[in-house]
């Protein structure tokens, strides 16, 4: 049933049970899976206002592009290939393969760490090359954006903690699966988010 | 072990919400400390906002008084007046109003009313509440940094507000930017909760458009924080780069105490779109709530279904999505291009049907009704005053030709006290004084809430009614004392003394209800189940007040709308919204096997 339809109803004519409640899209995914949902949205929102800031600044005279640390290209491999990593304990979840579910999370959250430290050492690239956050709009932008989307990133990285010691510790599959599944789900988002935001800094 | 398939686990059974793992509070601190229970939360919620309201309340009186009697107060100097007027200002409108309503309302609320046993991620919600408390401690302590807490005025635009000459740009700036952040952050915990409790733990026979107003309002309301909020996060994080880092995000090129300054390039303008983007859909975070919650006390106490419960339903979210298109009419004198105006002055004025629409069905649900006059009813009717008042200035303040010469007046001052400040608070009193006997068991002194309500009623008039006019005679916002003008009389001068003192009364007569709620919920005699004799679902529990997990052992079901009052065949004048249809065996409740309804096959 849409939203829509939902919203339809004239609730002061129908009296009794009605069952179909849980008809709207959204009302039948699993809990936790909504949350996460509203979360991407909410942090859709940080991310696309930053963009918006971002190209409203970079129209002014005094923008001065910096050059984007080659490391950048191989954390955006690691951050593909973490995310695949997930994909693949996610559908092995699914499957019941206990020995690559394990072996997909440990390389999922590997391959996240190693970016978060190759996005550090960019960032030591640059500062050693003189690019202060306060030496120009642009450098301001290019810490801020990649800043904020390492700290989604850590965020993560804490339920990839909690879900790799459900996993540790026995818990009932279900739910190791559905943790495994909004783990893969963040990273697909917080790839996508990476990709766009990479794309934005090379180009401008 | 049955594997359970991607298809299957994705399904929940139709007519069900599935059986929470309830979280059981082992020792006292878990039970009202580190509670996980949205009803304890709400609690906390509630006092801490009103505790950092009464603040803000002090506040406010300083202010008045420096206004009323400029010579009198040596000790306020302009450097307090400006941090008094700021904290005044984000206290009550993030700390109090939008804390109190969500996290307060809307965690003692939305489970009970919709029937469910807890909020669906209580772990989460209790952090929300503490990363709360922490903001308000952070927003608290910025009073004992070096150079005391901001003086930037609410809106904390930069340049000004991070350069010296503006208190509190030494550490109070950030110490404000830090503490929204953490307040955001702890919000956007408690929002999850309260969006997906209603789309998901909604009980047997809840449908959306079966839940009272109050939720609807609530839960319109948290989907514009959820997605307003971060464009002041944005902010916030940016301006504390500028601070403390020299980026010049908002910083334009610029000369502090003749000495140019490193910044350069930034747009202030920026900020001023990513503030009130956020800052206009706060009206309607404060506003929605405050609707819903007047919808339902309306209806109760005047014994009458609400009229056009669907269009009250439309006019939340149409206002709701609206509120995200007018937000530069709060910056017509920011040198905009002025096409760019006409077109939010447009939507402005469009924003007034829905919200019309509202008040037109609010006073038909009036309309022959058996009205009771109780201590709710009176601020729910002083709410809906106070809003029309409030609004019709509003549709002034959004015409372009209209703003620029009152903006930064004190007409300003008076259209956004009435309609987001005298009007929410009218509906937060109500609200209580509603719950009150559901909350506490206990029922409050009528005679102290009355003498209470028109105080606080009239007085509001006698405070926002002169400022209107100061505000046509030129007296301007933000000034810490008028020096002689060629266009202000002496006169206003004398206005201006009158207001202060009924500020003062009006703010000592908030002990009265202090008080009132104090010694009733201790010593007060003991209220009747359902006192107002309300349809809704939180006045069907087993227990009186609520106890753990909501309902006993069955959840209730559903089976009609939340406005039956005045219906014909029964006896009661009200017809609770889990009592089945005459002729109609009870249907099994929540807890046993799903209902007959198609279930997914095994």
């Amino acid at each position: 049933m849409s939203i829509f339809r939902a919203l339809m109803e004239k609730p002061w004519i129908e009296q009794g049970v009605i069952d179909d409640i849980h008809g709207i899209d959204l009302e039948s995914l699993p809990t936790a899976k909504l949350g996460l949902r509203v979360f991407l949205a909410v942090a859709t929102v940080v991310f696309s206002l930053t963009v918006v800031t971002y190209a409203d600044r970079m129209l002014a005279a005094d923008w001065r592009a910096l050059p984007e640390p080659a490391v950048l290209w191989l954390n955006t491999v690691l951050l593909i290939a973490s995310s695949i990593a997930l994909q693949w304990a996610r559908v092995s979840a699914e499957r019941g393969q206990e020995d690559r579910l394990r072996f997909g999370l440990l390389l999922g959250g590997g391959f996240a760490f190693a970016f978060l430290v190759g996005q550090f050492m960019a960032w030591q690239q640059l500062i050693d090359l003189g690019y202060f956050a306060d030496t120009n709009p642009a450098n301001a932008f290019f810490f801020l954006v990649t800043a904020l989307h390492a700290v989604h990133l850590l965020g993560g990285l804490v339920a990839w903690v909690r879900t790799w010691s459900k996993v540790r510790r026995g818990v009932a599959r279900d739910r190791v699966q559905l943790s495994v599944e909004l783990c893969a789900i963040y990273w697909h988002f917080l790839l996508l988010i990476w990709v766009l935001l990479f794309v934005l800094l090379l180009f401008t | 072990m049955t594997s359970i398939t991607p298809a299957q686990a994705e399904l929940v059974p139709p007519a069900e919400v599935e059986d929470v793992e309830l979280y059981d509070p082992k020792s006292w601190v878990t039970k009202y400390v580190f509670s996980q229970d949205a009803k304890v939360i709400a609690i906390q919620y509630s006092f801490t906002a009103i505790g950092v309201g009464l603040v803000a309340l002090v506040l406010s009186s300083l202010m008045r008084l420096q206004l009323g009697f400029p010579d009198f107060f040596t000790i306020i100097d302009p450097e307090d007046y400006y941090q008094f007027i700021t904290m005044h200002g984000m206290i009550m409108v993030i700390y109090l109003l939008t804390a109190l309503f969500l996290g307060g309302f809307g965690n003692y609320l939305i489970p009970l009313m919709v029937g469910a046993r807890d909020m669906v991620f209580p772990y989460v919600n209790m952090l929300s509440y503490w990363i709360y408390l922490l903001a308000v401690l952070v927003l608290l302590a910025s009073w004992f940094v070096p150079g005391g807490p901001t003086g930037a005025g609410w809106t904390l635009y930069p340049p000004q507000a991070i350069l010296a000459g503006t208190p509190g740009a030494e550490g109070g700036i950030v110490m404000m930017l830090v503490s929204l952040a953490l307040f955001i952050i702890g919000f956007t915990m408690g929002g999850l909760n309260y969006v997906t409790t209603v789309l998901q733990a909604r009980t047997r026979g809840m449908t959306l458009m079966r839940m009272p107003l109050t939720v609807w309002g609530i839960f319109t309301a948290t989907v514009l924080a959820l997605l307003a909020f971060p464009a002041l996060f944005v902010g916030a994080v940016m301006m504390t780069l500028d601070s403390l880092l020299g980026t010049s995000f908002f910083m334009p090129s610029i000369v502090e105490f003749g000495e140019q300054l490193e910044y350069g390039g930034g747009s202030p303008i920026l900020f001023q779109h990513l503030f009130w983007f956020f800052g206009h859909p706060e009206v309607y975070i404060v506003a929605l709530p405050a609707f819903g919650i007047v919808s339902d006390l309306i209806s109760v106490h005047a014994r009458r279904h609400i009229f056009g419960y669907r269009m009250m339903v439309w006019a939340i979210v149409g206002i709701g999505a609206l509120s995200f298109v007018v937000w530069a009419h709060h910056m017509y004198v920011s040198g905009m291009n002025p096409w760019f105006g006409f077109f939010f002055a447009t939507t402005t004025l469009i924003i007034a049907v829905p919200t019309a629409l509202k008040v037109y069905n609010w006073t038909l649900t009036l309309w022959k009704g058996n009205i009771r006059l109780t201590v709710p009813m009176l601020f729910a009717l002083a709410f809906i005053v106070t809003f029309v008042n409030g609004g019709i200035t509003g549709l002034f303040l959004g015409n372009v030709v209209i703003d620029v010469p009152l903006s930064d007046t004190m007409f300003v001052v008076a259209h956004f006290h009435m309609v987001m400040g005298v009007a929410p608070l009218m509906v937060v009193f109500g609200g209580i004084y509603h719950w009150f006997p559901l909350i506490t068991g206990k029922m409050f002194n009528v005679t102290l809430g009355k003498i209470h309500f028109w105080i606080t009623f009239l007085g509001a008039y006698m405070i926002f009614l002169p400022l209107h006019y100061l505000g046509f005679l030129g007296v301007p916002r933000r000034y810490f004392e008028m020096g002689e003008t060629s266009f202000i009389p002496d006169s206003a001068q004398t206005l201006n003394a009158f207001v202060t003192v009924v500020t003062v009364i009006v703010g000592v007569a908030q002990l009265i209800f202090l008080y009132n709620m104090a010694r009733s919920a201790l010593k007060g005699k003991a209220s009747e189940r359902n006192p107002w004799q309300a349809t809704t679902l939180e006045w069907q529990t087993e227990d009186f007040p609520p106890g753990h997990g909501n309902f006993g052992n069955k959840l209730p079901v559903v089976y009609r709308w939340a406005y039956a009052y005045g219906v014909p065949g029964h006896d009661a004048d009200f017809v609770p919204q889990n009592e089945p249809p005459i002729g109609t065996p009870a249907e099994s409740g929540g807890e046993s096997v799903p209902g007959g309804a198609a279930q997914p096959a095994e």
